[in-house]
């Protein structure tokens, strides 16, 4: 980054904290919502700052446009990750192009940051024939095997159990460089597969990282209304594994605490849960009116949180980024989105015979008589 | 009389059971400030309070199982299940508990309650916000399933519902919670739930259905009424128990009869009552006994249309058991 700016004085000589130590009842935090450093970041890998940043800025524009088309009716949903960037990106950065992500519904910017092609995500949003998995589930229900992206599920907490599931066939596999990821939200830490999730990794000591995402609203119900525990991350300690609490909106923290749980998986240490305490800066979804039923001067003092321009100051303060390089980078994602989705607008719609097809590995008798019967327009 | 729509007339259902009985209680996600992802509670939390308007953690194993524990105890509750879909991490609770407690124990300890809960397609909600789950519950002895057709029978129904001694798994046609409006009664009624309802009056073919699919199927009659071919509606009201003989007496009259529904075909209730109609009305039949449903798939997003039963293949189906020699 040779771009060179005035240096504002944003480094700590605070000692890093053990994320580990910092423990589930305390917050693990590198950068404050200011930008200056409150402990000492440690040496991340070449350009990945930067990368994030650039990650996290896509992803806003991304979620601005999905939800202006679904504002003006071209898709039929959309849910941003708004305000949650920051604890998206920073756990999705941690693991290796090997590694398995099972995500929750905020998650997509990490398909993308392991190489989920964007034509494919605004594609599912669409759910024409661009989309590869045929249109048939709802927008923001992507699925990507080439990065290893599992297909996400609308019922909450399933893809909680399934880590843990994908996670022991690594062990019985013996595929020893590889680990899981496994995402949640904090209403899910309520669902039965939480719960067995959490219970079989343990026992498993499973190479698992758990990021529960609290943004503090589980659609209308706030997270004090979820749990009676101080902190979701406490929850872990009763599994018997260690469980982390960071600041979400400190992409940073979130990257180097992350890290330190997946290279301890990687070591067959056993399973880490990590809290990362953030806020959705939106409604749930474009189905939901947040005024409703929270006070939205709340979320006005999150905005203050932003991730994007926490980052970012500290960022500019180390000389790495600058306004021109913003508005450059801005620029080019909002053309790249644009065209993105005129190449995907203009494909058809699915083909009939995709309802059909994958429901079984090939379509039975019975299934094929009542497609034949549909295509010729016959009854009973 | 108001016209309501069906989510007005859910709602005043709902407010009136509350008001008349302080054992009735609710609980479910978002039903509170919120007042549902549908508005079908609104207004309620405010009403009568967090103790008996209840925002619970999200859990549906948590929110049956504790309305089973409150229903022994002497509650009338009646937890929400925010889409059907969903319903299935509290499946266990329904059918090993809510269902077998009177009979399991002696009938000493019963459940009292309702699971509403929104069903079926038309919001494009793909797999896990559109399905038809009613036959799974259809097969569980114990439970009554419910499922209304307007906004009339809606109130009338869920009041009967709550002041049921049975659990009761009561299925919200989301496609019709805004479809139109109707004139319904104020105050306290009920409708019988163990009488289906002749949505029409025909003599030339007869159609059972229930729900959403109940103002497609008037859609159809009206269409095939003008080629001379008179259709009558059994709509269903309740699948379990259900109301054989109100479905016998109409095919007895036609001699053909289809079953239109939204779920998928095989095991469906659809199945269920052309089985019936086959073994108990043969004498009667003049065509075979069609069915008109969902496809053997998961429910499709973007080919819900092509999923969905329509007035087209409803149509269809009576012209070809209507002209069957
Ligand atoms: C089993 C189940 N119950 C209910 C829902 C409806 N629902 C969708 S998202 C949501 C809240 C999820 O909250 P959280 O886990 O905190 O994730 P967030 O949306 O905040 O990211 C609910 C209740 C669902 N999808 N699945
Ligand atoms: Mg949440």
């Amino acid at each position: 980054m040779g771009n060179s700016v005035a240096a504002k004085k944003t480094t700590s000589t605070a000692e890093t904290p053990d994320p580990y130590e910092v423990g589930p009842l305390g917050l693990f935090q590198l950068v404050d919502e200011t930008g200056t450093e409150t402990a000492a970041v440690p040496e991340l890998p070449e350009g990945l700052a930067v990368r994030l940043l650039e990650a996290m800025l896509f992803q806003r524009a991304l979620d601005q446009r999905m939800l202006n088309l679904q504002r003006q009716g071209r898709i039929g949903f959309y849910g941003t990750a708004k305000g949650q960037e920051g604890a998206v990106l920073g756990s999705g950065a941690a693991f290796e192009e090997q590694d398995w992500c099972y995500p929750a519904l905020r998650e997509g910017a990490i398909a993308l940051w392991r190489g989920m092609k964007l034509d494919h995500y605004i594609a599912q949003c669409f759910g024409n024939a661009a989309d590869p998995t045929h249109g048939r589930q709802m927008p923001c229900h992507y699925s990507d095997a080439p990065s290893r992206y599992v297909s996400l599920s609308s019922p909450i907490g399933t893809q909680i159990s399934h880590a843990a599931g994908a996670a022991r066939a690594i062990q019985i596999k013996g595929d020893k460089d590889k680990i899981v990821g496994g995402w949640m939200g904090d209403g899910a830490t309520s669902s039965n597969d939480f719960h067995a999730g959490m219970n079989f990794a343990a026992v498993w000591k499973a190479p698992i990282v758990y990021i529960c995402q609290n943004n503090q609203w589980a659609i209308s119900v706030p997270a004090a209304a979820q749990t009676a525990s101080e902190t979701f991350a406490i929850k872990a300690e009763a599994y018997g594994m260690p469980g982390m609490r960071v600041d979400g909106n400190d992409v940073l923290a979130c990257y180097v605490a992350t890290k330190l749980a997946a290279d301890r998986a990687r070591r067959g240490e056993g399973p880490t849960f990590i809290e990362m305490l953030t806020f959705r800066l939106g409604g749930h979804s474009s189905s939901d009116d947040p005024t409703k039923y929270r006070d939205e001067s709340i979320a006005k003092q999150w905005e203050q949180r932003d991730p994007l321009d926490r980052h970012r100051t500290w960022l500019v303060g180390k000389g790495m980024w600058t306004d021109k390089m913003q508005d450059d980078f801005l620029a080019e994602a909002g053309t790249a989105i644009s065209e993105a989705i005129t190449r995907v607008e203009a494909a058809p719609p699915v083909e009939t015979e995709t309802l059909f097809s994958d429901v079984w590995a090939d379509v039975p008798a019975m299934l094929r008589d009542q497609q034949d019967r549909y295509t010729n327009e016959e009854t009973v | 009389m108001p016209q309501m729509t069906m989510l007005d007339a859910l709602n005043d259902a709902l407010h009136i059971a509350m008001e008349k009985d302080d054992d009735v209680v609710m609980l479910g996600e978002d039903i509170g400030k919120k007042g549902g992802v549908f508005g079908t509670t609104a207004g309620l939390h405010e009403k009568f309070g967090e103790m008996r308007v209840m925002d619970t953690p999200l859990s549906e194993c948590g929110i049956i199982g504790t309305a089973v524990g409150m229903a022994i105890y002497g509650l009338r509750p009646v937890p929400e299940i925010q889409f059907q879909d969903f319903i299935f991490p509290g499946f266990d609770q329904i059918v090993s508990e809510m269902a077998k407690m009177r009979y399991r124990s002696g009938g000493h300890f019963t459940c009292p309650m309702v699971v509403r809960t929104p069903s079926g397609g038309g919001i494009r909600g793909g797999h896990y916000h559109s399905q038809s789950g009613e036959a799974y519950f259809a097969h569980t002895p114990g439970l009554r399933v419910v499922m209304p057709s307007t906004p009339r029978e809606a109130k009338g129904l869920m009041l009967s519902a709550i002041f049921c001694d049975d659990p009761v798994i009561f299925l919200e046609p989301k496609a019709l919670y805004r479809h139109g409006k109707e004139e319904v009664e104020e105050g306290f009624f009920t409708i019988d739930m163990d009488k289906a309802r002749i949505a029409r009056e025909g003599k030339d073919v007869t159609v059972v259905t229930w729900g959403a699919m109940t103002p497609i199927c008037q859609d159809a009659a009206t269409e095939v009424a003008e080629k001379g071919i008179d259709v009558e509606i059994v709509d269903m009201r309740s699948m379990l128990p259900w109301d054989a003989e109100t479905v016998l007496d109409s095919v007895r009259k036609t001699g053909r009869c289809i079953a239109v529904q939204e779920a998928p075909r095989t095991c469906s209730f659809a199945s269920e009552i052309a089985a019936t109609v086959a073994e108990k009305a043969v004498d009667s039949l003049e065509a075979p006994v069609g069915r008109v449903s969902g496809f053997d798939t998961p429910f499709p997003y973007a080919l819900e249309h092509v999923y969905k039963p329509d007035k087209k293949r409803v149509t269809n189906a009576i012209e070809y058991v209507a002209s069957y020699e």
